[in-house]
């Protein structure tokens, strides 16, 4: 019902969010996806109970929080009003923690960080530890603070201001005029301008339009618009119905995996709580302006990221690729005008509404405006999620942020844009990270995955990996990419198996090429990528698979042997009794010998020698 | 034997019976064909052609149609799959890490291949493209809630014990 009376966000739901953290002491315990598989829960069990024991349950606050982003160091918790951070939590410690900290406040040292360069511990991890000083937090700005189930908490944090802003003072021009201005540019991998995507879509004529949130999140290595959506699901929402009253839209779709639950259960509460304040729906804040949106579900097909065949897939149908143009801004969902964006592209329109334009556009570099979210995953310290200005250098991620390579490893590459992207290596350390200066190099920004690879990484493995992945993901529709992709997998498997021929490279160059030329939609013109990039970087890799039958991180099992070391050996057996085929023999007490025709290179024995006495040889 | 066929039917009829009613709820809503499949596996399992025959009746659509979308996408599938589905994450960041041993080890304490259930019907194996839990590498996940991490292939043996009762 429109009475024509505009209303705002009710002052008595922020004001006692705002009081009630700053009064009472409140524990933050971290609920994301790394945190809950490392033992939150179970953390979680034994605080309220030791709470209990001491009869705090009623002056402490606990709150589950979405992602804080150092996974690694999981379980996390953060301790207000002093904001103390807690690290690697056991059910075990919760008792020291309630009786020292809350009760006697004492801080529980052995549970702190410590600073990685001067070895000092840190009792406000936030403020202090590289991990976290260097990160910027824009999309991400309320993981880790805020109760993603709380639409109250979320409106403390500035929540729905910018829908008010909007809906109160701003046309829908205005808006687009906003983010054409921020420099924002999608942050799903292309980095297609966001204002001008806007633009388009509220100029095609049509009374039917629709706004797509992209939530397919299928690279390998990816996890950010997970985490966002778990941690932060009214971000999102409100930057949702902010797109429809830019773009003349009442309707929207989030497709989203349904390898996701979590995410997708807090979306629907998110909906439910903000139409229950008048933040969605009907009449929004009695604008006269509606939207609603339904969440549909994928059905793990990675094609499905690509906006066309993400189109099809929400309406219910074989997810395969649209032959463009038309373009989703003219013919998308149910061939209405649609406007697609990513998870974390959304998740930054509110605050680029509310902090203005050119507060975005004053972070990150000339053509790339704001702020990315990493995954840090692979051969990393500090595995995560991070979120730092775009322009930062590869160096400052891996050793200042990640904390460098593990067991004193040497960085070899990092692999970004997942099976579509690329290779960076060592030499681009210094090169800053923004979507240019990585389409040089030959690969991409992608959705934000960065795997980390050392030393034992064979790129001529990684690229077989990345196109096995693309050979199966192939939605068929296209012959290049269905069939060439295929035929390059086969190269590489014979180059890995130490069956490669002389001019196999060059083969896998100009079929590659033919690939991205011809392919239909964007994941056939990019699949050759990550095999062409290490060829680019590692050829020598690839060569000396080829020519001297060797692999020089010592990964392809055809082209190794595995060699006990006589004068290392005890004779424990400790090897012997591991192998699954019995490829050891020896006395006890005495060096053992692997027999290589029985051998089939597991790798069991290595990870059980206590004496470092087993290792790889190649060529086999 | 009869008075257990019996009670399969009876269950058969009830599932039937509550996808029925989900296809009435949201059969008005356009494009619903993926959710209600998504129903029908939560109910059966899998994806039987007599259910998709089903679906495409009261969706009054080909069974072409239906059969092509199940065929499609990994999700679905038309074969039974164990009480406890064990799935290994393939991802690029499980996979630098390992997650192919931990796969060869589960096959090897299974004795199954992937995509196929033990004899006592109790486990089936699954690769899985990324769960999303890279800094957890590599990860497998039991059911659609136990996630491990960082599980080396030694821990395997440990992990099932749980789900054998």
């Amino acid at each position: 019902m429109n009475t024509g009376e505009k209303t705002s966000i009710p002052n008595e739901v922020v004001a006692p969010q705002v009081e009630a953290r700053a009064a009472t002491n409140t524990i933050l315990l971290c609920a994301g996806g790394a945190c809950i598989s490392s033992g939150e829960e179970s953390c979680l069990t034994s605080l309220r109970a030791t709470l209990e024991k001491y009869a705090l349950q009623d002056v402490v606050k606990v709150v589950e929080t979405g992602c804080m982003g150092m996974c690694d160091a999981g379980p996390l918790m953060i301790l207000y009003p002093e904001g103390v951070f807690y690290q690697k939590l056991k059910p075990s410690d919760m008792e020291l923690i309630v009786s020292e900290h809350l009760l006697k406040g004492r801080i529980v040292e052995s549970k702190l960080f410590e600073n990685p360069n001067t070895k000092v511990k840190i009792t406000s991890a936030y403020d202090d530890h590289p991990f976290f000083t260097k990160q910027v937090k824009i999309a991400t700005r309320n993981m880790g603070i805020i109760d993603p189930m709380s639409i109250e908490e979320y409106i403390a944090h500035d929540g729905y201001f910018s829908l008010q802003k909007v809906l109160q003072e701003m046309t829908p021009e205005q808006v687009i005029d906003t983010i054409k201005r921020s420099g924002l540019r999608g942050r799903g991998g292309a980095g297609f301008p966001t204002g001008l995507k806007w633009e388009l879509a509220r100029k095609v004529p049509g009374n039917e339009k629709y706004v797509l949130c992209n939530a397919d999140e299928g690279d390998p290595g990816a996890f950010m618009d997970r985490s966002i959506l778990e941690g932060d699901p009214h971000s999102v929402l409100e930057a949702m119905v902010i797109a429809g009253y830019a773009i003349g839209a009442q309707k929207g779709y989030i497709y989203i995996r349904a390898e996701y639950p979590l995410a997708i259960e807090r979306l629907n509460e998110g909906i439910k709580q903000a139409k229950a304040y008048g933040l969605f729906g009907e009449n929004i804040m009695g604008s006269g302006f509606s939207f609603d949106l339904e969440i549909r579900m994928g059905a793990g097909a990675f094609v499905c990221g690509e906006e066309t065949a993400l189109i099809e897939s929400v309406e219910g149908k074989r997810g395969q690729p649209r032959v463009k143009p038309p373009f989703p801004a003219q013919k998308g969902v149910w061939n209405k005008p649609t406007l697609n964006n990513n998870v974390e592209t959304y998740a930054n329109i509110p605050t680029i509404i509310l902090k203005g334009p050119e507060w975005f556009a004053s972070i990150g570099t000339e053509k790339s405006k704001g702020t990315k979210v990493f995954c840090l995953a692979g051969k990393i310290k500090n595995t995560g999620l991070v979120e730092v200005p775009i322009g930062i250098t590869l160096r400052e991620i891996v050793y200042d942020i990640g904390g460098g390579i593990p067991n004193n490893k040497a960085f070899k590459a990092v692999q970004t844009g997942g099976p579509s992207g690329g290779c960076i290596p060592a030499q681009y350390l210094d090169m800053p990270i923004d979507y240019e200066s990585l389409k040089t190099i030959g690969t991409m920004m992608g959705s934000g995955g960065m795997v980390f690879m050392d030393e034992d990484t064979c790129m001529v493995d990684v690229a077989k990996f990345f196109l096995e992945f693309s050979v199966d993901e192939s939605c068929g529709k296209c012959t290049p990419c269905r069939e060439g992709n295929r035929v390059m997998h086969e190269i590489l498997e014979r180059i890995t198996s130490g069956e490669g021929e002389e001019g196999d490279i060059e083969k896998l160059e100009t079929l590659g090429q033919s690939i991205i030329d011809s392919s239909l939609c964007g994941l056939g013109q990019s699949s050759p990528q990550p095999v062409l990039s290490t060829i680019r970087y590692f050829r020598d890799e690839y060569e000396a698979h080829i020519k001297e039958k060797r692999c020089p991180a010592k990964v392809c099992r055809p082209l190794i042997r595995y060699q006990i070391d006589e004068s290392k050996c005890v004779g424990c057996t400790a090897c012997a009794k591991v192998c699954p085929v019995s490829a050891i023999s020896g006395e006890i007490k005495k060096p053992h010998t692997i027999d290589p025709e029985i051998c089939t290179r597991c790798g069991s024995c290595i990870g059980v020698c206590r004496f470092g006495a087993i290792s790889r040889v190649t060529p086999a | 034997m009869s008075t257990e066929n019996c009670t399969e039917c009876a269950r058969h009829e009830t599932l039937y019976h509550e996808l029925d009613a989900f296809i009435e709820q949201n059969s008005h809503r356009p494009g619903v064909l993926i959710e209600v499949l998504h129903k029908a596996q939560s109910l059966f399992g899998f994806l039987p052609s007599e259910v998709q025959s089903f679906i495409a009746k009261r969706l009054d659509i080909p069974e072409s149609t239906v059969f092509g979308v199940v065929t499609f996408y990994h999700y679905f599938t038309m074969k039974p799959r164990g009480q406890n589905q064990i799935k290994v994450c393939l991802g690029t960041a499980c996979y630098v890490k390992g997650a192919d041993k931990v796969l060869d080890r589960l096959k090897e304490e299974l004795k199954v291949d992937i995509e196929e259930v033990t004899q006592d019907g109790r486990f089936s194996i699954h690769e899985v493209r990324c769960l999303g839990a890279c800094s957890m590498a590599p990860v497998v996940l039991i059911g659609e809630k136990d996630f491990f991490g960082r599980v080396t292939p030694d821990e395997v043996p440990k992990i099932l014990k749980k789900y054998r009762g």
